[in-house]
């Protein structure tokens, strides 16, 4: 536990420090929601029933584009090498990993949403609601994401590639997330139908996303 | 404690690097790992650490105890030093003390050994190339570990350091750990040598 | 210098270059068949002539389908048992299997156009089908993203089995997403209910694509080995030359 507990800190400290993502990706969420009402237009009512398509988009592109470096730093730097042939097992030290980018990256931009729901003109509730069902489905993405990340080390290569691998797999859980926040917002379908699922697909991509990344990398090194 | 290779073989890219090497090293013994450059001194390290699977043969270790794995038991020094140049001298090394776990030493002190000790609160990205390879030799002496497979140990590091690692290297060996270093330069410490690739 | 795991890809070449002219031919001996009776097939009392789209359709959808799972076995073959073939039959199935789901889309977007109206419809089916191709051309990318065969071949086999686990959680959130906008869907076909007249040479078709992708992914792989075998003999020209 001391292991993960300081891989964790670690992780965190840096992606706090110059240099680190984690703000970027906050910086880019917000650039992404802003750029939207040039898109489709100031008209008020539309971005209200557009929200949380627009919330969600925004943070499902924004964790992407922090997961490209999640392992392949690491690698770089030799560090993967020391972290592979430890006695932690692989599998526990790629969700500390994982959870740590979540905790430096996630966090933050489910504390933007309030404000960027402010531009959208949504009211109080719909934002929380949109906020709960990020709290609960961004861990998915970067669990899912994390797969991508690891594959990216094998390859040498990340950014578009890693995007072209992991959007498909996040499409269960942009389904899920919109659709329990616009149920919660809208109606007619029950909140928790959706949120449970929702809560079911983070679950399984806790198991899958691990043991994924793990094979990846104890495959790829060379 | 006895670590044996037996009729190893490498395979990278569909390329055939080496094949049949035998080796044998025991506590408190040296192996030097020479050859030109490609010749797979690197690879042969990196599958003694359980990085990379040999095509063929095994690589054992006997007298281990504690039923640990041979990476288990190793540390590992490439040509990458691990080390984040955001984080502070000692930030990095407490790192690798909490993380590889295990008897673990004060970091302080070890960086005291390798003589870094002016310099544990800045940032790893203000050293040198040799300061940076004195922190990576500080990762073997904060947790204790009997097997130290090195490349390059002394690769960057001017006459002191090379002295430095040279004494660390002894005691090491005359605490009963076994070192494999890859190498082109004499590593100051009797050993025996493999010689691969490159028949000419 | 040796190549690389010669013994077991001889035998495969020796073998199927006697099974593929035989297969090549019941391949076609039943498309024919399968064709003459998808014309002889009566219309639909609703879709008319249309109908006769099903016949290309539906064997491509299950094929499409069928070569992920293909792919999937093949991807434990290199993880788990590291069978030398086992990277080569991965590889040379996602063009293939790529190609079988954009027959399966083309041909449900112009069997929806006289229905809709349109030729995209965000209809479950066709929505999913569509994901399963995105998914195809990614994993295809990340074939030729990486020069050495070997680790490519790891990398897309764990890239395979995240897939198959995931392809049904897909299929069932685009179910449901689809349910949830559009309540009623236009695909009624398939399952018990479909006539005896259009069933027998739809299975009769099913089989003959099922033949066809085995006579493709058999001449693929035979194609892979060959030019692996030319890459290790280049690899071994350029280190000949460097000794001298």
């Amino acid at each position: 536990m001391t292991a993960l507990a300081a891989l964790i800190r670690r992780d965190i400290r840096i992606a706090l420090r110059v240099g680190g993502g984690a703000l970027i990706g906050v910086l880019f969420f917000l650039t992404v929601v802003v750029l939207m009402p040039f898109a489709i237009g100031p008209d008020l009512a539309l971005l209200t029933r557009l929200g949380p398509a627009i919330l969600w988009l925004g943070a499902l592109l924004a964790s992407l584009l922090t997961l490209d470096r999640m392992f392949a730093a690491d690698h770089e730097d030799g560090s993967l090498d020391l972290i592979v042939m430890s006695r932690t097992p692989l599998e526990f030290t790629c969700a500390a990993k994982a959870l740590a980018h979540w905790l430096a990256a996630g966090v933050p931009l489910i504390i933007a949403t309030p404000v960027l729901g402010l531009l959208l003109n949504l009211d109080v509730a719909a934002t929380l609601t949109v906020a709960l069902t990020l709290l609960v489905g961004t861990p998915a993405l970067t669990f899912t994401g994390m797969i991508g990340a690891a594959l990216a080390v094998t390859l040498h290569r990340g950014g578009l590639l890693l995007a072209v691998l992991v959007l498909p797999l996040s499409i269960p859980i942009l389904i899920f997330g919109v659709a329990a926040s616009e149920a919660a917002i809208s109606g007619p379908l029950a909140f928790g139908t959706p949120f449970s699922i929702l809560c079911a697909l983070t679950l399984v991509s806790f198991v899958i996303g691990p043991f994924a990344a793990a094979a990846s990398l104890r495959q790829g090194l060379d | 404690m006895r670590l044996l290779g037996r009729a190893v073989r490498c395979v990278r890219g569909g390329r055939e690097v080496f094949s049949g090497l035998d080796f044998e090293v025991f506590s408190g013994g040296t192996l030097a790992v020479t050859g030109p450059n490609g010749s797979g001194k690197t690879t042969l390290l990196r599958i003694i650490a359980g990085l990379l699977a040999p095509a063929a043969g095994s690589i054992g270790l006997e007298g281990g105890g504690d039923e640990l794995t041979l990476p288990d038991q190793a540390h590992y020094l490439g040509h990458r030093d691990a080390m984040k140049p955001a984080l502070t001298v000692l930030e990095n090394l407490s790192f690798w003390r909490d993380f590889l776990g295990g008897g673990a030493y004060d970091a302080r002190e070890c960086l005291a050994a390798v003589e870094l000790d002016h310099a544990i609160h800045l940032p790893a990205a203000y050293l040198s190339a040799g300061q940076r390879r004195r922190l990576s030799i500080a990762r073997l002496l904060v947790t204790r570990r009997p097997i130290w497979l090195l490349d390059e140990p002394t690769s960057a590091l001017d006459t002191a350091g090379q002295a430095l690692s040279m004494r660390l290297m002894s005691e090491h060996l005359a605490r009963g750990g076994l070192i494999i270093a890859a190498t082109h330069a004499p590593l100051g410490v009797p050993a025996q040598e493999l010689r691969i690739g490159g028949a000419s | 210098m040796m190549l690389i795991d010669l013994a077991n890809p001889t035998r495969f070449l020796s073998l199927t270059a006697r099974i593929l002219p035989w297969l090549a031919a019941a391949t076609a001996i039943m498309l024919l068949i399968g064709l003459y009776q998808s014309a002889a097939a009566p219309d639909d009392y609703q879709q008319g002539a249309t109908v006769k789209i099903m016949f290309i359709h539906v064997p491509n959808a299950w094929l499409s389908m069928f070569v992920w799972g293909v792919m999937s076995v093949a991807a434990l073959g290199t993880l788990v048992w590291r069978h030398p073939l086992a990277d080569v039959a991965a590889k040379t199935a996602a063009p293939i299997g790529a190609a079988f789901t954009f027959l399966a889309l083309v041909t449900g977007s112009l069997w929806g156009r006289p229905m809709w109206g349109t030729y995209w419809e965000w209809d479950a089916r066709l929505t999913s089908m569509l994901i399963l191709f995105l998914m195809y051309l990614g994993l295809i990318a990340l074939w030729r993203a990486v020069e050495d065969p070997s680790r490519a071949a790891r990398a897309a086999a764990v890239l395979t089995l995240v897939g198959a686990i995931n392809l049904p959680i897909i299929k069932f959130s685009v179910d449901w997403w689809n349910t949830l906008h559009q309540p009623a869907s236009v695909f009624r076909m398939g399952g018990p209910t479909l006539d005896r007249a259009f069933l027998i040479p739809l299975l009769v078709m099913a089989l003959a694509f099922s033949l066809l992708f085995v006579t493709l992914h058999l001449a693929a792989m035979r194609n892979e080995i060959l030019r692996r075998r030319v890459r290790a003999l280049q690899m071994m020209q350029a280190t000949r030359q460097q000794a001298a």
